[in-house]
């Protein structure tokens, strides 16, 4: 396999409709969004968010992921150079399938969100076998 | 020499003061929006140093990123980050709505804005963030020098 090197990429901003109530600016984590037989998988990028600053919202068939990032730096401290800017993240789907609320999952590990959303039951593909009458 | 003649009613001075405080506002409008001069090295992992009395502090986003696929090394005043960034395949059987992650790796130096002591690096990674703590050597540390009475 031939590595591929990574490129940098500016956040991009979320776009708001109405005033932040809160100062900082916000912005749309990257993710990933999978679908197999059982559930949806989401894995957003959300670095320098906690596990317990994480907040998943789904209400009727509306997904929305927020992350709080930690104080970037120490109260004392100065920035000299600034590359990259930071914010917390927010970022709304609006879901085709029909969710399982009670066992959706949700883990974070290197400030990577992954969000496992099982579909109901009925919501599954379901192969109908013809019986030999 | 016309252009040098002041009239009257130009005081030269009060023009100056003017211009130095247009300038000011300028400065301070410039440096509300853009808090410092921003680098754009264009090279992954994008980098934000910060400083206090006596550490630099490199930071950067390395989220998905596991600890120990991460290398860092001090090479004069150079910081040289490597690494490499895997987004695990997802089963074959998937089929994908968004696909915005991407793997691979990363090489990039990071000039220090100032002298560090060697000796002293520490890097830890936290939430998916890069911290390295470098100490600033003894000699260019700010010191207190306390007034003694005679």
């Amino acid at each position: 396999m031939v590595e591929k090197e990574l490129q940098p990429r500016e956040k991009e901003a979320m776009p708001t409709k109405t005033e932040l109530t809160r100062p900082g600016r916000v912005f749309l984590p990257a993710v990933d969004i999978y679908e197999n037989p059982e559930a949806l998988v989401l894995l957003a990028d959300m670095p320098g968010v906690a596990p317990d600053k994480v907040m998943v919202d789904l209400t009727d068939d509306r997904l929305t992921i927020t992350g709080e990032i930690s104080p970037p730096r120490g109260e004392q401290e100065q920035l000299l150079v600034q590359e990259y800017e930071t914010g917390n993240y927010v970022r709304e789907f609006t879901l085709g399938q029909i969710i399982d609320q009670n066992r959706i999952e949700a883990t974070m590990k290197n400030g990577v969100l992954r969000l496992v959303l099982p579909k109901v039951e009925k919501a599954k593909p379901r192969k109908i076998e013809v019986k030999v009458g | 020499m016309p252009w040098l003649t002041f009239g009257p009613r130009v005081d030269p001075f009060r023009e100056l003061e003017q211009v130095r405080r247009e300038m000011d506002r300028l400065w301070e409008d410039a440096f509300r929006r853009e808090p410092l001069l921003r680098w754009r090295a264009g090279v992954y992992p994008l980098v934000n140093i910060s400083e206090d009395t006596d550490h630099l502090y490199v930071r950067a986003e390395l989220p998905g990123v596991n600890p120990e696929d991460i290398q860092i090394t001090l090479e004069n005043n150079n910081l040289i980050l490597r690494g490499e960034r895997k987004v695990p395949e997802a089963d074959k059987d998937v089929d994908y709505h968004r696909r915005e992650r991407e793997a691979g790796s990363f090489r990039r130096v990071v000039r220090l804005p100032g002298r560090v002591d060697p000796n002293k690096v520490a890097a830890t990674c936290q939430n998916g963030m890069l911290i390295i703590t470098l100490t600033k050597p003894e000699e260019i540390k700010p010191k207190q020098i306390t007034v003694k009475i005679a």
